[in-house]
């Protein structure tokens, strides 16, 4: 039987990309409250999880189901003003603007593009685990992130012009 | 630069987490977790005179000491298989093993008060285990006058086994443990870790 590997090596691995998704999701405040309820979650059912599963994938997935219950419970969607001050306040280094105005673009995004470019372009899935996510073909989900990608870039052009 | 590349630069590293946010993510997750009893082994580290010490605990007690020679990542990786791999880097219930170690050390502890978990160990090994807590510091038994003690005068060869698997070296004493011809005898953290605990306690 093939045994588990320490949680802590799960966790060392992919928080990193789990605390990217959550942030390009929900914005830096409500991503850190995901963040922690996601690997909880995980390592609760962890035990049980097939060895030979795909970890990284597993992890988004419930991330998704943690930021979707967030969005619920404010009974709002994130909008960019709620958090842009503080993504600048705590990052708090020069090279944090580009960073600060792509959130903006991402949330301006419609729910669906803004998580098919995030689980494809910021967690690297392909797009038949987007699919998955989603609840919705790969071809689709391939579509939404393209479309989503095609915003950000005239976005950008109208946003920053150089 | 046109939006093009920026926007494809940009989003595989979009809001990487500094060293600071993980590490305070990292120590909330094992507090809550340790709250909502999810963690079934911690374990820290220690730098010590015999080398880098792997230490790991369940709820109840200490479970393993390791030392470097082992492979630490071999040590949790067997923890995964035996225990549990709800495994986490948990300084916090380890702290008090580590001073009382630290202290050992520096010849200002002679014995060791933190709870013990032997769920490692079963059987005749658990029963020569038990025993070797009752060896005093400064001292040495043989394995023959353990294995007499233990009801099993015979089964030296089997008390050199538990000696060498002793998941415990240090906190459970197996150094002190050495061949009837007066030789050093083996030693989980090499014959020199060896010499080291027994002149460091006979100089005390």
């Amino acid at each position: 039987m093939a045994v588990q590997r320490p949680f802590e090596e799960i966790v060392a691995a992919h928080g990193s990309v789990v605390m990217r998704v959550c942030r390009a999701l929900l914005g830096p405040t409500d991503a850190e409250d995901a963040w922690a309820e996601t690997f909880l979650s995980a390592l609760r059912s962890y035990p049980t999880l097939r060895p030979d599963s795909n970890v990284r994938g597993w992890l988004v997935t419930i991330a998704h189901r943690k930021a979707i219950d967030q969005i619920r419970a404010s009974a709002r969607a994130p909008r960019p003003t709620d958090w842009l001050p503080e993504a600048v306040a705590t990052e708090g280094n020069p090279g944090s603007a580009p960073d600060t105005e792509l959130w903006a673009a991402l949330a301006a995004l419609p729910p669906k593009q803004r998580a098919a470019v995030v689980y494809h372009h910021v967690a690297g899935l392909p797009y038949a685990e987007v699919g998955d996510l989603l609840e919705t073909s790969e071809a689709a989900a391939r579509r939404s992130a393209a479309d989503g990608i095609a915003r950000l870039r005239q976005h950008y052009q109208e946003e920053s012009p150089r | 630069m046109n939006a093009t590349n920026t926007i494809d630069e940009l989003l595989p590293s979009v809001s990487e987490p500094d060293p600071d946010t993980v590490a305070r993510l990292h120590t909330r997750l094992v507090e809550q977790a340790e709250d909502e009893g999810l963690l079934d082994v911690s374990y820290r580290t220690l730098d010590s005179p015999v080398g880098p010490l792997l230490l790991a605990a369940t709820p109840a007690g200490l479970v393993r000491v390791a030392f470097d020679r082992e492979g630490h990542d071999a040590v949790l990786a067997g923890l995964a298989a035996q225990i549990s791999p709800r495994i986490m880097r948990s300084p916090r219930r380890l702290d008090d093993t580590a001073r009382q170690l630290d202290e050992y050390f520096a010849h200002r502890r002679r014995s060791f008060d933190v709870p013990i978990d032997l769920q490692l160990a079963h059987g005749f090994r658990r029963n020569v285990l038990t025993h070797l807590r009752d060896i005093p510091y400064g001292s040495t038994e043989t394995y023959a006058m353990v294995a007499a003690a233990t009801g099993r005068p015979a089964a030296v060869r089997a008390v050199g086994t538990a000696c060498a698997k002793n998941p415990l070296p240090l906190v459970v004493p197996c150094h002190r443990v050495v061949r009837s011809d007066g030789t050093i005898g083996q030693y989980g953290g090499g014959q020199a870790a060896k010499r080291q605990l027994l002149e460091l306690e006979h100089a005390a």
